[in-house]
């Protein structure tokens, strides 16, 4: 709580001293405006990415290691799933309608926006203060008895009490940094790595990967990881309480209940 | 909250947002206008798709100009080369294939000092150019192979390209099956019209007796039976304006991702 305030602090010197006697968690939401804002572009562009990233894979669902492959190579795995190409020996006496032009076109558009989104996130990440406050372990969640508690925790789903609605437990942080510093720069990554033009120009994109199919493969792998945590992320906030997370997340405020108590 | 302070922070609020708003259009129409400028901005660029379309030609054009594809040794090349399926072929086709394509003729017309009609001897009477690299198809398959041609380069040079040009059309004797590049792409040294595959004839299945060969962009746009090519400065003059038949069927005339 001290330290809420202390942030609130700030901002509540800039109000006119007729109107300071105001909470200052009336000013200080639980996620700013610019963090929701960032989250909800995020989520959108994520939807689109799955969705025609998942249409794209319908067309060839067999991936490969390596520089190469194709319909008369061995695949390292194929998708037991129908296709959308004829040629395909997907084992079903149908084909699906070819979604891909504006499945690529939607894809692309959408890498664009969460990567350019991304950037200026993590960039106010650093400037912030909001990675040091909100994202690093606390120092007392560094400790293994804070650790096994909170594993213990998970482990029983206990449920977070009202004051853990205003910060991030280890685990939490642990996952955040985990996507925004592992699983994004990887997806980026292993996805300018499939362009024939940009490795033109940085071939060790993608040689470093083990090859163009290689590549292919591992963006696979990495959104199906991206995938999981969505899951358990979106899992997570039913647990903790649907209704105040979502309202923390678009209006701010985790609602009157747990409000400052 | 009292409505007093929420006003006041609300007015700081409109002032930064609409300096930062004004800004941001200010920035956008020099963008464009420099983007414009520079050939930057792809046929497709309209449509609720046109802002990721011209980010990405835009951005590759500035990065990968002179950049050259990757070549690989022969021991890399697949085996056996996989061949997509193919239209029917027409009887016009099947005429000249009988004839051995000794009546194949590549004309070129459009911003030329020289508009010419060269046959497939000509084009092998330039000096050719061999290359080992990767053909990637959007769906997502590969294969590499070796490829011999003659750069399209030479074939302008043969033709006398004048300097207002900016495209180079090309046509597939495929009914409807036309596309183009940017001066930069045809001016590429790895630009080839291919007649030579893994040490033989092109084949049919390969697009033969000529094919379109840019290795910086994926497959669709290395278009096979190639029987004409136009210089132009305005792809608006073709087809439906989108600069090749793919766009017409939703797919992105730019392909270099």
């Amino acid at each position: 709580m001290a330290e809420l305030e202390s942030v609130g602090a700030p901002l509540a010197t800039s109000i006119p001293a007729s109107v300071s006697s105001v909470p200052a968690t009336t000013v200080t939401p639980r996620h700013s405006l610019f963090v929701r804002v960032t989250h909800w572009i995020t989520t959108l562009c994520f939807f689109a990415l799955l969705v025609t990233g998942a249409e794209l894979i319908i067309s060839h669902p067999r991936f490969y290691w390596g520089e190469t492959g194709n319909h008369l190579t061995t695949p390292l795995f194929k998708l037991h799933i129908p296709s959308s190409r004829s040629l395909v020996p997907s084992g079903y006496s149908y084909v699906l309608p070819d979604q891909n032009g504006w499945s690529r076109y939607l894809h692309f558009q959408s890498a664009w926006i969460v990567v350019l989104t991304g950037l200026l996130y993590v960039i106010s990440l650093f400037f912030s203060g909001h990675l040091r406050k909100n994202l690093f372990p606390r120092r007392a969640d560094l400790s293994w008895r804070a650790f096994s508690s909170s594993i213990a925790d998970h482990l029983r789903f206990k449920r977070p009490n009202a004051a853990e609605a205003w910060s991030y437990n280890l685990f939490q942080r642990l996952a955040y940094l985990f996507v925004i510093f592992v699983l994004f720069p990887l997806v980026i990554w292993t996805g300018l790595a499939m362009s024939p033009a940009f490795v033109s120009a940085f071939p060790l994109t993608v040689t470093s990967l083990g090859g163009q199919q290689s590549a292919r493969t591992l963006h696979f792998f990495v959104s199906l990881a991206l995938l999981l945590f969505l899951l358990v992320h979106v899992a997570m906030v039913f647990f903790a309480g649907f209704t105040s997370r979502m309202r923390a997340m678009i209006t701010g405020r985790p609602g009157t209940s747990t409000e400052r108590t | 909250m009292s409505d007093l302070s929420s006003r006041k922070l609300s007015r700081r609020k409109l002032i930064s947002t609409g300096l930062a708003a004004t800004a941001g259009a200010v920035g956008l129409g020099v963008a464009a206008h420099l983007a414009q400028k520079y050939g930057l901005v792809p046929p497709d660029h309209r449509g609720i798709y046109g802002l990721g379309e011209t980010l990405t030609y835009a951005s590759q054009r500035l990065l990968t100009r002179h950049s050259l594809a990757r070549e690989f040794s022969s021991s890399q090349i697949s085996k056996p080369p996989f061949a997509n399926q193919i239209e029917p072929l027409t009887d016009e086709f099947k005429r000249l294939q009988a004839g051995g394509f000794a009546e194949w003729r590549l004309s070129v017309n459009g911003m030329v000092a020289r508009p010419s009609s060269l046959s497939l001897d000509q084009l092998k009477s330039y000096p050719s150019h061999t290359q080992i690299t990767m053909l990637q198809c959007e769906e997502g398959w590969s294969y590499i192979a070796e490829w011999v041609g003659v750069p399209l380069s030479r074939v302008l040079d043969v033709v006398g390209v004048l300097p207002q040009a900016r495209y180079v059309v090309y046509f597939s004797m495929e009914p409807d099956t036309w596309d183009s590049i940017d001066m930069a792409d045809a001016l590429h040294p790895q630009t080839l019209l291919t007649y030579g595959m893994n040490g033989d004839q092109l084949p049919v299945g390969h697009g033969g007796p000529l094919r379109m060969r840019l290795p910086r962009q994926l497959g669709y746009k290395n278009v096979k039976f190639i029987t004409h090519l136009t210089v132009t400065d305005d792809l608006k003059k073709f087809g439906k304006g989108l600069g090749a038949a793919a766009p017409e069927f939703g797919y992105a005339w730019y392909a270099g991702i």
